[in-house]
């Protein structure tokens, strides 16, 4: 049974962020930001909000709160993709190509802005460019800071410097979507010709030390994220709506393509702690769940409920002794639940959170959904 | 004063002034919007759920008939009203914390649920006499709150019998039809007045055995009319025997019991509308009315409730046309009178689906419904993102919803690469295939602009743009000349099918493999490479000098790569070449073409001559 929470905000909802908590707190916060106009009146919000204690909770597991807001602030322009730094600040990615650390007082439960890169991201030529270059993805790794943007280019920074601590101008040819960690000093990027690249940011020369590549099509990647425990296996989701893992170490083509979503996929995300689980939305308006933790058995190949597309496993290698569920690749041990999270779907589902049972997503109906109960 | 007007499809109509004479003097750009409700921070959540509420009635079961399909819609039009109800809930604490404009908006929203409950109960729901009544009570006991802090007032206090106002309270639940709560408050009065105890008696008797309508079928109409006629007698003689001489509330009381119009008037200030005189009205002196007969009653209750003093207002002309029964009265002047679309057309469309408007045809838009859910949508798409729900409605205007949904959606702005994306969803969606290839050629000629040469060919991928594709392969290849190698090679080598798209791009990929061949040191493919790309006619033309001049460090190998009638291709070349070109435009750089040329002459009859002779050799000897 799922419990879900619905508060109608007042602004189109990305990027809802659970905050990390430390064990001791019950209270978990609840962050999104508001995304909304640029020519009129400025109503860009960064807020957060409080969903209440998780251990005050009802017989049934039920709470009956509604999220309520704790403090916001101003931002300038679209929120094109958050991350908290630490306990604290959080870093924002905005439409404007700047990059701003937000700190949240927790005393006085106020938001400040902390620091900004104001042209983090920008088209090359000022005089001729047409239009900014907007911050399209932000990780961090306390204290370092990666963005990535239309712009193509790579900015690392630190929490603490006023510039960059180096910048990699024209990375890419085409946009960059999304940017992840693979190792502390290497990332992951995803662009918009359907490749995805690895850097190591030890090394001075400015070229990716690897290039995966979809075949077939070169249809854009959206998102990326990598598997918690296992760093070779990665995730990325593209134009098609189409979900990709990645074993990196092998070749330069996906282990798995399963044809998901009807539109793009805006966001993967691994669960944080119970990597066996897999969380995709995307403009269609669906959020899939992708379970496989199920026990091998003798019932069919893959088993779906809920969702409306059909589940399909490729695979392209057929020597490997991995473990991980995501790589398997023996068809009839193969058991994937798919489950898609929303009943009625309208707008599309912009981003999603996931923090141990607890689900967030946030959509362009100006809405946020909380479920609590993923696993139950 | 000159005023020029440019309107903008976007809503947004610019004026300028400037003096008749044309003198120097400071002008001024006026921007004027229509639709400022649709900025007003709190009603966007009107806006957002109702939409919610729209689609889910375009989507449901028309199959349902009868009973099952009313209550649907009934479930419907009080969806509808919550989400008014929660707005107002916002907006007042909004005022609590003195956060814009609320007030107005309060009563303007409170004001659009009274309309709403009024419509529901008449068309939605359709009540028949007997519930009818029913429903008009409940109606006017939620929306006349005037008299609740009064009545708050005098519950707490300690000893309600004693509280000035306390006969006031007891008079606005008689009027109100909560008989219950008078006869608990009558029974404290009692209590503390025992002198009264014989009078109270009767009258709690009264009040106890009124015969109302209920909702079940547990009786007839005629039953209740006659049950009522017979109490109603009972209840007059007990008045003209003077049983309630002696106290003057209860006597007005027993009057208002019993439908005098003069003693249900005089406690107007407690009733403070005349739309609940009417209801007062119905309830003691005609319960078991007919929905066809309100108008008569309703009329009359103005005219006898504002008795000439006052002129009636919008809303009470609202009002009256729902009474009559009107629809379109009721939508004419509700569209008048607010300022937002939002409501005439969302009640219009529950209307639409209720069966009940005839289409009277419009000079604008096919029907009413469509014509007003076309204004509403339209409204929408002046704004930076509620322009998304605006799509929905378009969809489901059969008649022209499509060709407005074309034009508004080319003029979004697209600030940045995610929101067009969404836009070209949507249009793939709807096979809108010539606003898809607009968007794209405007975004691939952004990224162009700023030299995101990859961001642009994924554009003209997307709308299967060849000619744009064209225009960035030729870009290209102009870097490649200027630079002497080339850029973006992550793009190049990696364009796979996509290379396809255009003949352009094709020989783009080629070529680039062709370098790669060459580094490799892969002589012979390269060779072949280069030939089929010229004899293919897959390079065009202006660039054929430079793959010929690319062949010269092959000729010039120590090995022979070109065969001989390879080499007898290239010649063909160089001479299709040199022919084809009158010297008109070459006299400054005569000397290097010609030496160009001069030297490829002599690579290619070296080439010619080592090749014949290679050719002609016996291997092995």
């Amino acid at each position: 049974q799922t419990l879900l929470q619905h508060s109608s905000g007042q602004e189109k909802v990305s990027q809802p962020r659970w905050e990390p908590q430390p064990r001791a707190r019950l209270m978990t916060a609840l962050t999104f930001s508001s995304k909304c106009g640029i020519v009129s009146i400025q109503d860009n919000r960064i807020s957060i909000w409080s969903v209440g204690d998780l251990g005050n909770t009802g017989l049934n597991g039920e709470y009956h709160g509604e999220p309520h807001l704790l403090c916001d602030i101003q931002h300038n322009g679209d929120v094109m993709d958050m991350q908290f730094l630490d306990q604290e600040r959080i870093v924002v990615a905005s439409s404007t190509g700047t990059v701003t650390i937000f700190r949240h007082h927790q005393n006085n439960q106020t938001l400040s802005a902390d620091h900004r890169w104001a042209k983090a991201h920008y088209h090359v030529d000022q005089d001729t460019s047409c239009g900014g270059a907007a911050c399209t993805g932000v990780v961090c790794n306390n204290p370092e800071i990666v963005t990535v943007g239309e712009d193509g280019r790579i900015n690392l920074f630190r929490a603490d410097q006023k510039d960059a601590v180096r910048t990699i101008d024209n990375a890419d040819s085409s946009t960059l979507h999304a940017v992840t960690f693979l190792r502390t000093t290497e990332i992951l990027t995803v662009n918009s010709i359907g490749q995805l690249k690895i850097w190591d940011l030890r090394q001075q020369r400015n070229e990716p030390s690897q290039i995966f590549s979809l075949a077939g099509d070169r249809v854009p990647l959206h998102c990326v994220d990598r598997h918690p425990n296992q760093q070779h296996i990665v995730a990325t989701g593209g134009q098609d709506g189409m979900l990709s893992i990645w074993d990196i170490r092998q070749g330069t083509m996906p282990v798995s393509l399963l044809n998901a979503h009807e539109a793009e996929m805006w966001e993967v995300h691994f669960h944080p702690s119970d990597p066996d689980h897999l969380f995709t939305c995307s403009e269609d308006g669906s959020l899939w769940h992708w379970d496989t933790s199920a026990n091998v058995s003798e019932k069919p190949s893959f088993l779906h409920q809920g969702g409306r597309s059909t589940a399909y496993l490729s695979h392209s290698t057929m020597n490997q002794s991995v473990v991980s569920a995501w790589l398997s690749n023996d068809p009839t041990k193969d058991r994937m639940e798919i489950t898609n999270l929303i009943p009625n779907q309208t707008l599309s589902v912009n981003s999603l959170d996931v923090l141990g049972p607890c689900l967030v997503y946030g959509t362009d109906a100006e809405a946020i959904y909380v479920n609590r109960q993923l696993f139950a | 004063m000159n005023l020029q007007f440019f309107k903008q499809l976007s809503e947004c109509l610019i004026c300028s002034t400037c003096t008749g004479d044309g003198a120097p003097s400071s002008s001024r750009v006026f921007v004027v919007r229509r639709d400022q409700d649709i900025y007003i921070h709190t009603l966007r959540k009107l806006f957002n759920e109702s939409h919610g509420i729209f689609m889910g009635l375009q989507r449901s079961e028309e199959e349902l008939a009868g009973k099952s399909r009313k209550a649907q819609l009934v479930q419907v039009s009080k969806n509808y009203r919550s989400v008014i109800r929660a707005c107002m809930e916002d907006m007042h604490q909004a005022a609590a914390l003195k956060l814009g404009p609320a007030f107005l908006q309060v009563s303007i929203l409170s004001a659009m649920e009274l309309i709403w409950n009024l419509c529901e109960i008449l068309f939605v729901e359709a009540a028949t006499a007997g519930p009818l009544l029913l429903r008009l009570l409940d109606w006017v006991r939620l929306h006349v709150c005037d008299v609740d802090s009064m009545v708050r007032e005098v519950l707490s206090s300690e000893s309600p019998s004693k509280h000035k106002l306390f006969w006031n309270v007891v008079d606005v639940f008689v009027l109100q039809g909560r008989m219950d709560e008078a006869r608990h408050l009558l029974s404290k009065e009692a209590s503390a007045n025992p002198a009264s105890m014989n009078m109270y008696k009767i009258l709690d008797d009264f009040m106890k055995k009124m015969p109302v309508p209920s909702l079940g079928n547990t009786q007839t109409l005629t039953e209740l009319e006659l049950k009522w006629q017979h109490w109603h007698e009972e209840c007059q003689r007990y008045l003209q025997d003077g049983t309630f001489a002696s106290n003057p509330h209860m006597e007005s009381i027993c009057k208002i019991l019993l439908g005098d119009e003069d003693a249900i008037l005089e406690k107007k200030e407690l009733m403070t509308t005349w739309y609940h005189f009417l209801v007062t009205r119905l309830l003691y002196s005609h319960p078991t009315v007919k929905p066809m007969e309100l108008r008569f009653y309703a009329q009359s209750s103005m005219d006898l409730f504002l008795g000439g003093e006052s002129s009636p207002e919008p809303l009470d002309m609202i009002l009256m046309a729902a009474f009559e029964f009107e629809m379109h009265q009721v939508i004419k002047e509700c569209s008048i009178v607010l300022s937002n679309w939002w409501f005439v057309a969302h009640l219009t469309d529950l209307l639409d689906h209720c069966k009940l408007l005839q289409s009277h045809n419009l000079y604008f838009g096919s029907n009413m419904r469509e014509f007003l859910l076309l204004e509403y949508a339209s409204g929408l798409f002046s704004h930076h993102s509620l322009w998304q729900l605006g799509v929905d409605y378009f969809d489901h205007c059969p008649e022209y919803g499509r060709v407005y949904l074309e034009l508004h959606i080319e003029r979004i702005p697209l600030s940045t690469e995610q929101k067009a994306l969404k836009v070209l969803r949507i249009c793939e969606q709807r096979q809108m295939h010539e606003q898809v290839r607009s968007i794209c050629k405007i975004m691939a000629m952004k990224a162009l602009r700023n030299n995101r040469l990859g961001s642009a060919l994924s554009w003209s991928i997307r709308a299967k743009d060849a000619a744009f594709a064209t225009l960035i392969s030729d870009r290209f290849l102009k870097d490649y000349c200027e630079k002497g190698c080339f850029s973006d090679l992550d793009l190049i080598d990696n364009l796979g099918p996509s290379m396809l798209l255009s003949d352009r791009l094709t020989f783009l990929g080629k070529y680039r493999e062709f370098h790669r061949l060459y580094g490799e040191k892969r002589f012979a493919e390269a060779a072949r490479l280069l030939l089929t790309l010229m004899t293919a006619h897959i390079a065009p033309c202006s660039f054929w000098m430079t793959l010929l001049t690319d062949a010269l460090p092959l000729l010039e190998q120590k090995e022979v790569i070109f065969s001989a009638e390879q080499t007898y291709e290239l010649m063909r070349c160089l001479e299709d070449l040199t022919a084809g070109n009158p010297d008109k435009q070459k006299f400054q750089d005569d000397d290097v073409e010609t030496t160009k040329v001069e030297m490829l002459r002599l690579a290619l009859a070296r080439n010619l001559a080592r090749v014949i002779v290679k050719e002609g050799t016996v291997e092995g000897s």
